[in-house]
């Protein structure tokens, strides 16, 4: 199985987790990212994500496709969230259950790399000083999660 | 002749000042024309040299042909994660 969403709501990465739950599995790979304090020398105080909301889904579903093709995966479920968000909450969840770990901790990283290239989402970050930009990861070559 | 309606997001769509951008397209128009005529709009410095654009919910190569029905987006680097 497979599923993939963009969510308003706060992720509940457990609940993804009982999601694929089965015997059959000897693992289930969980990545979550959150909102952290700091991005490339500034003090971070939230971030608004936003979506273009059709094509994201359209790209998760085809991202998830290829992981399945790739790594085998058996279950596989991505929830991105979007709106405000304050520090600490998750931004994103991806859980991958196999028979073995290895393919399962592969798709986790495949599945949030793939997300980061090609899945049309930004993120405005609100600074302490007050100021507010959009992330531009082309730009600063920074990392941001 | 034709219009096409791209739409923006993020900070596209705050240099630009708007949710859409309606551009006039002869027939067999390219990507790669469209982007040509948004670069003469204001608004236009946040483009980098090849911007992202998808074509009905996918991302599409500059010589691919586009016309008034389809749904058209400029697609702003993507910080998703």
């Amino acid at each position: 199985m497979r599923r993939s969403a963009i969510v308003t709501r706060e992720i509940d990465p457990a609940a993804l987790m009982a999601e694929v739950q089965s015997t059959e599995f000897g693992a289930i790979s969980l990545f979550a990212g959150t909102v952290r304090d700091t991005n490339d020398g500034r003090s971070v105080t939230a971030i608004d994500y936003s979506a273009y909301t059709s094509m994201a889904e359209s790209e998760l579903e085809r991202i998830l496709a290829e992981a399945q093709d790739r790594f085998g995966v058996m279950a596989i479920v991505v929830e991105h969230r979007v709106g405000g968000l304050a520090l600490g909450d998750v931004s994103v969840a991806i859980v991958a259950a196999h028979v073995h770990r290895a393919p399962a901790l592969d798709c986790t990283r495949f599945v949030i790399e793939e997300i980061k290239k090609r899945v049309p989402i930004w993120k405005r970050e609100h600074y302490a000083d007050g100021g507010r930009e959009w992330v531009d990861p082309t730009a600063s070559g920074v990392a941001t999660t | 002749m034709s219009t096409v309606t791209v739409q923006l997001f993020a900070s596209y769509a705050e240099s630009f000042g708007g949710s859409t951008l309606k551009i006039p397209l002869d027939p067999g128009s390219t990507v790669g024309d469209l982007v040509h005529s948004i670069r003469s709009l204001p608004g236009a410095y946040v483009l980098p040299e090849s911007p992202r654009v998808a074509v009905n919910r996918r991302f599409a190569s500059f010589d691919q042909v586009v016309d008034s029905q389809d749904e058209v987006a400029l697609i702003p680097p993507v910080a998703g994660g």
